[in-house]
């Protein structure tokens, strides 16, 4: 069969592959785990990030820094994309499902294919000093790419759990997701504090996007297959669990990986949506759910 | 008279919460019961596990008899329980009329013109018979309210749960309510009433319940509870 | 008997047009794509516009349609209509299975995992020999033609009465228990429950009715384009099509989704043609977004909005 060696391999490769996959969902994990907005738009914003880390990079910029100069343009369209929701729909609550999906669908496809429009179908990477080669320990070789994502992946996790336990208005938005109108009793304005963690979420997005492209080629419509793994991560993760994230991170990126290892890269996409499918029949609340 | 709804050692927790912890209750045919306690106290809860919305918890349920403990909502509709909710669900793409005719199709299984006729009296019998053919969206809190209980009725239910139906009214809007609730009562319907307001429960109730963090902590009737010290320390802390 | 009637008389007109010389063969292709689109919307609706659960995943039941009619075509050189029987009752097989797994859960929780079905089922057919792979698998049409000059011309009819057909389903579903018990549940499921609605179980039978139409209108594809590939089978755009249509022709009604069909699919087959696919997609997405928000209600609320004020 598979060496233990390849086998480890593709295990270290996972765990690389699976921070980066908890980052990249940070933000979702926010906008629907904690306040059930159904932003299915997150993956497209996310290769919108991409592309706008993309075309800075071409003025010379470092794409990581590109990522971080993105990230208050980001916070804007959120609180912008939330703004707009609270007052057309959830301030109405009348059909919000159907009309808050179609929405958010309906704006990802925008996205999309104002994206091809702009950029075209082809594939776009950008270069910089740590993408192309890598980390050689013993008979293991670790892109150094892959590294440097898996260190930005883990300090914004890091950050991010902070934020939500440690400061109050983290702690706003983890509790205006369950009990709006104590908030409301504490003197804290719950659609300000939505509207921050929308904010939040998407500003994150800038910097997941870069560092999407830093790991590899995006194309237009990468955004679909990332439904699959960012709603693959919160829902394993559990809604409302932040720590969860990087848990249900690790296990999406190291089953990836095995399966591309054994069956080869074709089966990739089917890995997060199966298992996706798998928690929503069998334990929806997800890992470490509320 | 009967026994015709048993509530026996019900414990539901939410996680690590504990929401309700053995409560026991029985409700006697045609009694009105009124169902008091403090906000998060676990009334709803408890509501909600007879009307079963909750079905994971523990201990049994028997209604008429019959334990139905593992029957879905709707099925106990079919036998009986019928409930209003708190904060009113209209079904807010249909007229008054469409909104008595769901029960009464999905109940009773008929919704012709007999029905129609049937939803018209209770609607008259309510104040509403006006309004019959408005969208639901459109009526005022007051007629959402009694739109529930009219809906309720169309289930012809033998127990009806009024839960908050008064609260936000203004005066006479409770005395309309409660009056309706009391000529549904004379129909020989149980009624379990919770409610905030405590002269409309004094007024209504032969017998009250207390519940606080879950447990039920007196029953008697309205003039005992209101002199109960528990209950005291209960709405207003020590 | 109006509705009887006029859709008789629709059809005999379309059946007259696919037997006359003279009209253009190009009407006939791009008018099967238009029928399809009509079945589509129809069916999407049922689930979507009646009882509030949104489908994304509208290329995997169109997927298993098709796959079904080449897997049968191939094995037992099966008549279309064979095809489309069979198309029709695996997909709804996996409206079912889908609607188990998730119609117990939140509106959003079904909607993803229709996009899971997807990706799920293009990864297996991608790597599945028998019916070509990633790569495709060529067709020859049969030479049975009923009465038809050309084959097309004979699909552009069979796609007519599928039409028909689904409409019919969906006003039959509108008008009876179903329709009300599925209102009741978009408009407050848990009022709906307590009304005495079976909710999941008439939230079961919408999907696997709508699973099934979807997969009645994928079913004569391969033989449309005398081949079948995932790629373009599978592709996502099939939703935001399905979704955007009724949505903008309005859901309440089962003729919101014919309008905005024939609205949509003749737009597209102008644009698609003139000028890109990716710009159609962009029109149907702006449109959708900008109906959601300003008339939710679709064309049909729109209609109604200025008979009232005429008044």
């Amino acid at each position: 069969m598979f060496s233990v060696d390849l086998i480890f391999e593709a295990v270290l490769f996972g765990i690389l592959l699976g921070c980066f996959y908890a980052a990249v969902s940070l933000g979702l994990s926010v906008a629907f785990g904690l306040l059930d907005v159904p932003y299915v738009a997150h993956p497209a914003l996310l290769i919108l990030g991409s592309y706008f880390t993309y075309a800075l990079c071409q003025t010379g910029i470092d794409p990581i820094v590109c990522g971080l100069l993105l990230m208050p343009v980001f916070y804007l369209i959120g609180i912008a994309f939330y703004r707009f929701y609270y007052e057309t729909f959830e301030k109405r609550s009348t059909d919000t499902g159907v009309r808050g999906l179609a929405f958010f669908f309906g704006m990802a496809f925008i996205i999309e294919v104002c994206l091809i429009l702009a950029f075209g179908v082809d594939q776009r990477t950008v270069s910089a000093s740590y993408i192309g080669s890598s980390l050689e320990i013993g008979d293991y070789r670790l892109p150094y790419r892959m590294l440097v994502a898996f260190v930005i992946a883990l300090s914004l996790t890091f950050v991010m759990t902070i934020y939500f336990s440690k400061t109050f208005n983290g702690r706003a938005i983890k509790a205006v997701g369950q009990d709006e109108g104590a908030l409301r009793l504490m003197g804290a304005n719950p659609v300000k504090i939505k509207q921050l963690a929308f904010g939040i979420a998407t500003a994150v997005n800038a910097l997941a996007g870069a560092m999407l492209i830093i790991v590899g080629p995006v194309e237009p419509a990468m955004d679909r297959i990332y439904i699959g793994r960012t709603f693959c991560v919160v829902v394993l993760a559990g809604l409302g669990s932040m720590s969860g994230t990087l848990v249900a991170g690790l296990v999406l990126g190291i089953a990836e990986s095995i399966v591309m290892m054994t069956l080869g890269p074709s089966w990739a996409p089917a890995v997060s949506f199966g298992l996706l499918l798998l928690m929503l029949g069998a334990r929806p609340q997800g890992l470490f759910g509320r | 008279m009967e026994t015709i709804l048993e509530v026996n050692n019900v414990i539901k927790q939410f996680g690590g919460f504990t929401a309700l912890s053995d409560v026991n209750l029985r409700v006697q045919q045609g009694e009105r019961l009124g169902l008091i306690g403090p906000n998060g106290s676990g009334k709803t809860t408890l509501i909600n596990c007879i009307s079963g919305a909750f079905t994971d918890y523990q201990g049994s349920i028997r209604f008429d008899g019959t334990d139905i403990s593992k029957l879905k909502a709707h099925e106990r509709t079919k036998r009986g329980i019928a409930r209003s909710f708190q904060i009113p669900r209209p079904f807010s793409s249909m007229s008054v009329m469409e909104n008595l005719l769901v029960p009464f199709a999905f109940v009773g299984g008929k919704d012709g013109p007999v029905q129609q006729k049937e939803a018209m009296d209770i609607l008259q019998g309510m104040g509403l018979a006006d309004k019959a053919f408005v969208q639901s969206n459109q009526l005022s809190q007051v007629e959402l309210r009694k739109m529930e209980l009219a809906r309720a009725m169309a289930a012809k239910p033998k127990l009806l749960i009024s839960d908050e139906a008064m609260a936000g009214l203004a005066g006479t809007e409770v005395d309309e309510v409660l009056e309706i609730l009391f000529d549904l009562n004379k129909l020989g319907i149980t009624i379990i009433m919770i409610e905030h307001i405590m002269q409309a429960v004094m007024k209504f109730s032969q017998r009250v319940v207390c519940l606080d963090a879950g447990k039920i902590i007196c029953e008697g009737t309205p003039e005992t509870i209101v002199k109960n010290p528990e209950v005291q320390r209960a709405y207003l802390g020590d | 008997m109006k509705y009887a009637a006029y859709s008789s008389l629709l059809l005999l007109g379309l059946l007259t047009l696919s037997i006359m010389s003279g009209v253009n063969e190009y009407f006939f292709f791009a008018g099967f794509v238009v029928l399809q689109f009509v079945v589509l919307a129809t069916a999407w609706n049922i689930l979507g516009g009646y009882a509030g659960y949104v489908n994304f995943g509208v290329p995997a039941f169109i997927a298993v349609g098709a796959y079904t009619a080449v897997v049968l075509f191939k094995s037992i050189s099966a008549p279309l209509l064979v095809q489309i029987i069979g198309g029709g009752i695996l997909a709804g097989a996996l409206g079912l299975g889908v609607g188990l797994l998730t119609l117990k859960l939140r509106g959003i929780f079904f909607s993803i995992a229709t996009v899971a079905v997807v990706f799920i089922l293009e990864t297996l057919v991608n790597n599945w020999r028998y019916v070509g792979g990633a790569t495709g698998l060529q067709l020859t049409r049969p030479g049975d033609l009923w009465f038809f000059d050309s084959y097309v011309r004979m699909l552009f009819f069979v796609m007519a009465v599928l039409a028909v057909f689904s409409v019919t389903i969906a006003r039959y579903v509108q008008d009876s228990f179903l329709g009300r018990g599925l209102r009741a549940v978009r408009d407050s499921e848990e009022a709906a429950e307590c009304s005495g609605v079976p909710t999941l179980k008439i939230k079961l039978i919408a999907c696997t009715i709508s699973g099934a139409l979807m997969g009645i209108a994928g079913a004569p594809m391969p033989m449309y384009l005398s081949y079948i590939e995932p790629l373009s089978t599978f592709n996502l755009s099939y939703s935001i099509y399905a979704l955007g249509m009724p949505i903008i022709g309005g859901t309440s009604h089962w003729i919101g989704p014919v309008i905005g069909a024939l609205l949509l699919a003749t737009l597209q087959q102008i644009v698609t043609v003139t000028v890109s696919n990716e710009l159609n997609v962009l029109i149907v997405g702006v449109l959708l977004v900008l109906f959601v928000v300003i008339a939710p209600e679709g064309i049909l609320g729109l209609i109604k909005r200025w008979k009232q004020s005429s008044k």
